[in-house]
């Protein structure tokens, strides 16, 4: 344990640097797969578009794009923004497809009854397609968050202070504590990031979460002779 | 009133579903469009609040065409409940309840509190209304589908197939409590349904259709029952089977009792005096 306790600034700091890391693509990633998973539902040409396409980018290597990012955007080879652009790419080569597939999960007949009752289409997406694609969306998110998370070590061969140094400076130095803390840190960060989202989920999507728990109450209600009463007996 | 002109509807792919229909539909009556499925009588509906575009032929509320009218705000001012109730699944029975009001831009607090007097109206209970729709058992959804599409007193209600999906008690339950709220509220109905007793239960007239929007007969339940215009209909209410051909039977060993019994002799019910108290329990239909 002598090397954790003689490092523990630096493992604080390369962990704080690898969770902001991890942050920005997953949320932006977020971000930009909606309209790219709005647009895949729209005709089945964009749809290949969008999905070929995300995993023509999930397929570049890292490295050559670690490598190549700095030509394409104004940045210095070993500046972090590189690294969280690569990572977005990833992120949105994988979410677009989970969104396309969310919004396509929305229950027609939902979709037809809020047009019926008169929601403008731009509403009806953002009131009722968007947060009935939630749960989907969020399998998705969950999964882009690991990915990243992961692949932020990697940015470790381009500079970048992250759990990653600690596999890469452990090896290098024969310290096998030093690996294993980065690889405990790494799993343990994936850990905290997937409970956040599936907090997250529950407080936006209460109608998921409830029902199973919930479900039961209700039937009991319903036989209850006092509703039976008032509501006429439907039931 | 709401008047079809030679309305015809084309698919993309070549059927056409309703072909030159012409009919007026009464205000403050409910008229029932029965038939088999692919009847065209749900594109029909669906017309009215502009779902569904005619190819030809134009539709008219009060003497105003349809399709000069803008969609969502014609939709907003037309109740429609849907088969399954189609509710938000992710919004609380009052919410649901308010969507209308609250799309066009009443207070959330107000349309809430005007959603609750509706959950009265529709014979529920005030406490489902935090409830989510899918806690709630078939006839409440169908009644939270109800309240909302009363929510923003429209004059004109679609219905389309909303007792399709619950149970033949629920759905018996339902029917009545839509004629009690029909005496109530007087409203401009048009409900579609394949269940020929549901409509003759419901219906002010009756539309009864063939294949490709063809109309069969139009008329009151007494009209059709006793003229059936041709064989088609006649099997349709099921008057050929000789099913609506009732007469009265005594038998000695039913304690003097009067048997309701059809054309083949098949017991339907007892006759009862007129506060629906026959001389003995229910009815041997």
């Amino acid at each position: 344990m002598s090397w954790t306790f003689d490092n523990l600034d630096l493992i604080r700091e390369y962990t704080l640097n690898h969770a902001r890391l991890a942050i920005i693509p997953i949320l932006v990633s977020f971000l930009l797969s909606i309209p790219l998973g709005w647009m895949a539902n729209r005709t089945p040409l964009l749809r290949s578009v969008v999905i070929t396409g995300g995993s023509l980018l999930y397929t570049i290597p890292s490295l050559p794009l670690f490598v190549i990012l700095p030509l394409i955007i104004p940045t210095g080879v070993l500046d972090d923004t590189n690294l969280v652009v690569a990572l977005t790419i990833y992120g949105v080569a994988i979410m677009s497809r989970s969104a396309a597939d969310a919004l396509a999960s929305v229950d027609q007949t939902t979709v037809d009854a809020a047009t019926a009752v008169g929601y403008s289409s731009v509403t009806r997406f953002l009131k009722v397609e968007l947060p009935l694609a939630g749960p989907v969306l969020l399998a998705g998110i969950r999964v882009v968050s690991v990915s990243t998370i992961a692949l932020v070590s990697v940015g470790v061969i381009i500079g970048s202070k992250n759990l990653g140094y600690f596999f890469q400076n452990g090896k290098q130095r024969g310290i096998l504590e030093e690996v294993v803390v980065g690889i405990m840190l790494s799993v343990l960060l994936a850990l905290i990031f997937d409970l956040v989202i599936v907090m997250v989920g529950r407080i936006l999507m209460p109608w998921t979460e409830e029902s199973s728990a919930r479900g039961e109450r209700a039937t009991r209600v319903r036989v209850s002779p006092i509703d039976a009463g008032v509501t006429s007996a439907d039931d | 009133m709401i008047e079809f002109r030679s309305v015809t509807k084309q698919f993309p792919d070549g059927t056409v579903v309703v072909e030159d229909f012409t009919c007026t539909l009464p205000s403050h009556q409910t008229t029932v469009f029965v038939g088999s499925s692919g009847c065209g009588k749900t594109t029909l509906l669906r017309m009215i609040n502009r779902m569904v575009e005619p190819t030809s032929g134009e539709i008219l509320i009060d003497g105003e065409d349809v399709s000069t009218q803008d969609k969502v705000k014609l939709r907003r001012s037309i109740g429609y409940v849907l088969q399954a109730s189609g509710l938000l699944p992710h919004r609380k029975v009052v919410d649901n309840v308010a969507t209308v009001p609250v799309l066009n831009g009443v207070a959330k607090a107000r349309a809430r509190e005007s959603a609750l007097e509706l959950l009265d109206k529709v014979g529920l209970d005030r406490g489902l209304a935090d409830r989510y729709p899918r806690q709630l058992s078939g006839g409440q959804q169908q009644r939270v589908g109800v309240a909302r599409a009363l929510a923003s007193d429209p004059n004109i209600l679609l219905m389309d197939e909303p007792f399709g999906a619950v149970d033949p008690i629920v759905r018996a339950d339902l029917q009545v409590e839509l004629n009690r709220l029909q005496r109530e509220l007087g409203k401009t109905i048009v409900f579609v349904t394949h269940d020929i007793d549901e409509a003759f239960v419901l219906a002010d007239q009756v539309v009864i259709f063939r294949k490709g929007g063809v109309i069969a007969q139009a008329g009151t339940p007494a009209e059709i029952l006793a003229a059936p215009a041709d064989d088609f209909v006649a099997s349709f209410v099921g008057a050929d089977k000789g099913k609506r051909d009732l007469h009265l039977q005594r038998r000695g060993s039913d304690g003097g009792l009067t048997l309701v019994v059809d054309r083949e002799g098949r017991p339907v019910g007892v006759l009862g005096s007129k506060d629906g108290r026959p001389g003995g329990e229910g009815s041997a239909s």
